[in-house]
Formats: structure tokens, sequence, C-alpha cells
């Protein structure tokens, strides 16, 4: 039996992901468990105070890789290294983000490994580890378990476990490991951020718009357009400012149903269902969404989901905590306003 | 231009999923092609329709899973190739991988290989990576819009979707894309594509057709396979005489629950 569970630190630019602590507390209980150690891997250009912040939150060591060819994370020479660092791996859990799903692809391939993404349960039974993952968009669960001695990847699901606190009194080493990266054609050019700044897997709170937003016959467009799609357009996007508005006092993000998004009201950045995020905020607004199966599928596990929409047989309702029957174009700037005069921002 | 494109058979989004003796069932819900993979398969045909050369759709599966290769044969693949064999039946990603990867061997000169981003039964999102692991090439996911393609250079500039933002990625080919549904929008089969679909032989390759190392064994096992626990939740509806009644109740309940 290896001696280590392995944890990959997923950084942005250097910036780890709050979901990585999550990971590195999941990574202790199990460890715990089993009577073994954890082992933090950080990949980067300069990444020691990634490492150290891994150890404050409860690794017990680390083991880095420096090179200004992981300034950028390329899964390729990320796997290369991750592979190298943690060859004698039995269990390795990485927070799930876009660029951990490519890595534990790779890093499976590599030491022949099974994968268990976006994990929202662990058990340790026997010594062995099962995992807890959705299957069908949430329609159904299954339990995943290593075959024989294969080593298992689990990326945990954004939300699902709790964050431990840093406790900056922790000591471990933190040591340098070199790993010849081979060479690979692609190449990092640059980010648009227009789309970006949608951190939805991480919300604490998410405002969510649908199909309703556009719904207030009363707003009178602009004389310039006249097209009556675009009329359409302008009116759900003045009712995501309504959202936008609430979600600012909530400190929280914006989402949206599909058929918001189909309807070019937003960008796809922001959709949450089977087909867009999957999200388990503690607190879901859903503002003129119906409730259709797939959106459900992504916003089911949030801790409480309040619904407002018109039509009282929505199925949103029947998921919800709360639900206020009205028009959402009323209700979502008065709840807004009560809000800041309840908590005094 | 050389294209492959990846497609996986699955029941209907909107079908009913339950358990049924440890196996999943989704009633009489009907298969289709993985809706990713129309994505994928309608990016394939604009590169063919620009810079020529053919599309193959290659999918592995029981010998019936032939529903999503005609689709995409329907939507405008040349041809299209179906892999199965006893053998592979209850693979994981790693185990699927290495079946498709000898798949795209096989196939032999191919520019790119073309995935959804993922199937919505298993919802992994890894199979793709994989082969591009196992076939040594580069790895582009979650391409929600291909800048430039140059097939003298072999040269592809692709924007990736990421939580933060767009990122733009070059890399050379041959490479693996896996595709979000921002990138276009499928076409519908033409009448003339579905007849066309209706009449093409598809071939079946077995494990015996594939140079495969060693026989593909899955890494994982699915021991137990749920419904997830029913949430018993009763919706308090908010009542009040004016949308502002209305909306002070509800933060007030809020604050109450302590939600907030």
């Amino acid at each position: 039996m290896a001696a280590n569970v392995f944890v990959y630190i997923d950084h942005f630019k250097g910036e780890a992901l709050p979901a990585s602590w999550e990971a590195v507390g999941t990574a202790r209980v199990v460890a715990d468990q089993l009577g073994q150690s954890v082992l933090a891997v950080v990949l980067g250009s300069e990444v020691e105070a990634l490492a150290k912040a891994a150890i404050a939150h409860g690794a017990d060591a680390a083991h880095i890789v420096e090179d200004t060819a992981l300034a950028e994370f390329r899964p390729e020479p990320y796997a290369d290294a991750f592979s190298r660092v943690a060859a004698d791996a039995h269990l390795v859990v990485m927070p799930t983000s876009g660029r951990t799903r490519e890595l534990a692809a790779m890093v499976a391939v590599d030491l022949k490994a099974g994968v268990a993404p976006d994990v929202i349960a662990i058990e340790v039974k026997d010594n062995r580890i099962l995992a807890t993952r959705p299957i069908y968009a949430g329609k159904l669960l299954t339990k995943i378990v290593a075959v024989g001695d294969r080593p298992l990847i689990i990326t945990l699901r954004s939300r699902a476990f709790p964050k431990p606190e840093a406790d900056s009194a922790r000591t471990g080493e933190v040591t340098k490991v070199p790993v010849e990266l081979k060479a690979t054609t692609t190449e990092v050019m640059g980010y648009s951020a227009s789309e970006g700044g949608v951190s939805l897997t991480d919300a604490a709170v998410i405002v969510s718009g649908g199909r309703g937003v556009s719904n207030n016959p009363g707003l009178e467009p602009p004389a310039g357009i006249t097209d009556e799609k675009e009329q359409e357009i302008w009116r759900a996007q003045q009712g995501f400012k309504l959202i936008e508005d609430l979600a600012r006092t909530l400190g929280g993000a914006v989402g949206a149903s599909r058929a918001a998004v189909d309807a070019a009201y937003i960008t796809y950045a922001h959709q949450v269902g089977q087909t867009g995020k999957v999200v388990a905020p503690d607190l879901y607004v859903a503002c003129g969404i119906s409730g259709a199966i797939q959106h459900l599928a992504g916003m089911r596990t949030a801790k409480t989901i309040v619904a407002i929409n018109k039509d009282p047989d929505a199925p949103i309702f029947k998921l919800a905590r709360f639900g206020v029957v009205g028009d959402l174009h009323s209700i979502v700037p008065a709840f807004n306003l009560a809000l800041k005069e309840r908590l005094g921002r | 231009m050389n294209i492959l494109v990846c497609v996986k058979q699955t029941p209907d989004t909107a079908a009913t999923v339950t358990v049924e003796d440890g196996k999943v069932s989704w009633g009489e819900a009907p298969l289709v092609i993985n809706p990713w993979d129309e994505y994928a398969v309608e990016e394939a045909l604009k590169i063919k329709e620009n810079h020529g050369g053919t599309v193959t759709a290659l999918s592995l599966g029981p010998e019936d899973a032939r529903e999503a290769l005609k689709h995409a044969l329907a939507m405008g693949c040349d041809e299209a190739v179906l892999i199965s064999d006893p053998a592979f039946a209850g693979l994981d990603s790693l185990g699927v991988s290495q079946v498709l990867a000898a798949g795209v061997r096989k196939v032999g000169e191919v520019d790119l290989v073309f995935f959804g981003r993922a199937s919505v039964d298993s919802d992994t999102g890894i199979t793709g990576s994989q082969v591009a692991r196992r076939l040594g090439w580069p790895a582009l996911s979650l391409v929600a819009k291909i800048d430039e393609l140059a097939p003298s250079e072999k040269k592809i500039v692709v924007e990736r979707m990421l939580d933060e933002g767009r990122q733009q990625v070059s890399a050379t080919f041959p490479a693996v894309l896996s595709v979000v549904k921002e990138i276009n929008e499928p076409r519908y089969p033409s009448f003339m594509g579905i007849r066309k679909a209706s009449r093409a032989e598809i071939p079946i390759w077995g494990a015996s057709d594939l140079a495969l190392a060693d026989s593909p064994q899955a890494a994982i096992s699915w021991p137990e396979i749920f419904a997830p626990p029913k949430v018993d939740t009763q919706c308090e509806f908010i009542e009040g005489d004016s949308p502002a009644a209305q909306a002070t109740a509800l933060a007030n309940r809020l604050v109450e629950e302590k939600v907030i």
C-alpha cells in the first residue's frame, strides 16, 4: 500500500482554485482513515507559495515541479510532470475544472488508472475507496471503485466537500522535483476575458434568468430597434440587468437556462444545466425559469432554491424551498430593494 | 483534410432513466447520437466544405448501435465505421480510449479527430484527451471556435472555453479536438442524406481487426448504481398584496431561515 494520498493543487496563473483546498481537506480525511500521508503536487513556474498553502490546508508535504514550460497550463507537459511525481500513486484527489479533467484523463493513461470525475461523496470501506458521482445528468448516481490494484484518480465537484481552514502553523517539507518534459507543439497565445468572470461553480449564490426574462411587453425598446427578435433580446437584456443587480446585492453570480442562452439573451458561459454548468450553491434564485428536467439536473443540489415565476404550476416550484408566484420584472427589483434594506447594503 | 469524428449512441436527454436490477434503463426512450457529438460532426463537415477531404464517423458500441452513425452519415459524413466486439463490453474511458486510438490508427491518414465535449450518459468528458495521449497528439478540448486552419503548415489555432475566459491556443496536427456547443449550429440531416444513410453499409471492426497491444481492461467498476435520494421539498409560497409585499416577505423568510 502506497503511503501517500496525492492531491493536485489546480491554479490559474498562480492563483489556486478554492476547490483545490476542498481537495486537500478531503485527501486529509481519506488519508487519515487509510493511515497514510497527504502529498500535495503543485506544477507551474513559481509555485512554492502554493505548496506552502497546501500544507497549511492539511497536506503533510508537497512536491513541486517548476519549469518555464509549465508557466501556462497545457495538458501534455503537466501530465508528464504529474505522472512522474505520482508514478506510484494509488489514490489521487483533484478539484474539478476544465484543466483537471484533461490532466486526470492523460495521467490515467500514463498510470493505467481509473478516473472518477465530478465526485460528490467518498467513503472508505475495507481500505478501498468508493467514490460516488452523478451520471445521466444527475438522474442517477453511481459508486466507482478501482479494479484490483489499479490507481484511482478522483476529481471532486466544487463545493461538494468542506473547505478546511488554513493553519499557518502547520509545517511540511516542500521538495522540488526535476522532471524532463517532452516538447509539445501546443502554445497558449492569450485570453479574451470578454466571457470570463463567470465562476459559477465556485459561487455561493447564483441568480438565474430564463425565457421569462424577456416577457415584459410594457417595456418600450428604443426607436432604433425595429426587428421583433432584436426587440425581444433587448427586453431580455433589460431583464438580465435586474438579475445582475440582485446577484450583486447577494454577492453572487449570474446564471441562465438553456432557453435563455439559445434565444441569445446571454452567453453560453452563464448556462446552468445538463449541457451547461452543474452548480451547487448555498442559494439558487431561479427567475422566469420553468424548470425543464435538463435545467434541474444542473442545480438540484443547491442548498436552498428560490423560484420566482408567473406560472404556479411550473415544475421549478417542486424543487424550490420558497416560491413567489408573480412577474419577475416587479418581484426581482423589489426583492433587491428589500434585501438592501435588510442587509444594510 | 482527413477528419475522423468519434460519436456515441446515448439515450435521448429527455428520457426518464431508472435502475432495474442494478442495470440502467431508459424505457422506450429513443437512442440518439450523443447531442454534443452533433457539434463535432458539424465542425468536421464545415472543414471539409472549406478545405476538401473526407469525414469518417467512428463509434464504439454494441452491434445494433448504428443510430448515431446513421445520423452522422445523414448529416453528410462520407463514411462510418462501427467498432464492436463482446470483449469491449463494460469498458471504462481508459479501455474505450485504447480501442478508439487503435481505430484511429487503422483508419490511417488522419489530420484531426473530433469529439463532443462529453457524452450525456456517463458524462466524464475525458475520452478525447485520453485518445490524444495514447496517440501522442495534441489535445485541444472545449473548443468554441476554430480561428485558423492552415493545412499546408499543419497548423490550427482555436479558442477554448475555460471558466476563466476564452483561451487562444495554437497547435500542429494531427490533433484531437473536443467541441462545445458555442462552436456552431448543427445542420439537420437532409432528405437525401437520410436516404443515403439508410442504404449505407457500415463495416464492423472487431478486436481482431485492430492492432491492440493487449486486451483492453476497465480500471474501474461500478458496484452500485442508484437513484438519488428523493428530496422532500415542500415549496413555501410567499403571499402578499403587492410585489413589494411579496419581496419583503421573501427577504424576511430567507433571513429567518439563515439562508442569507
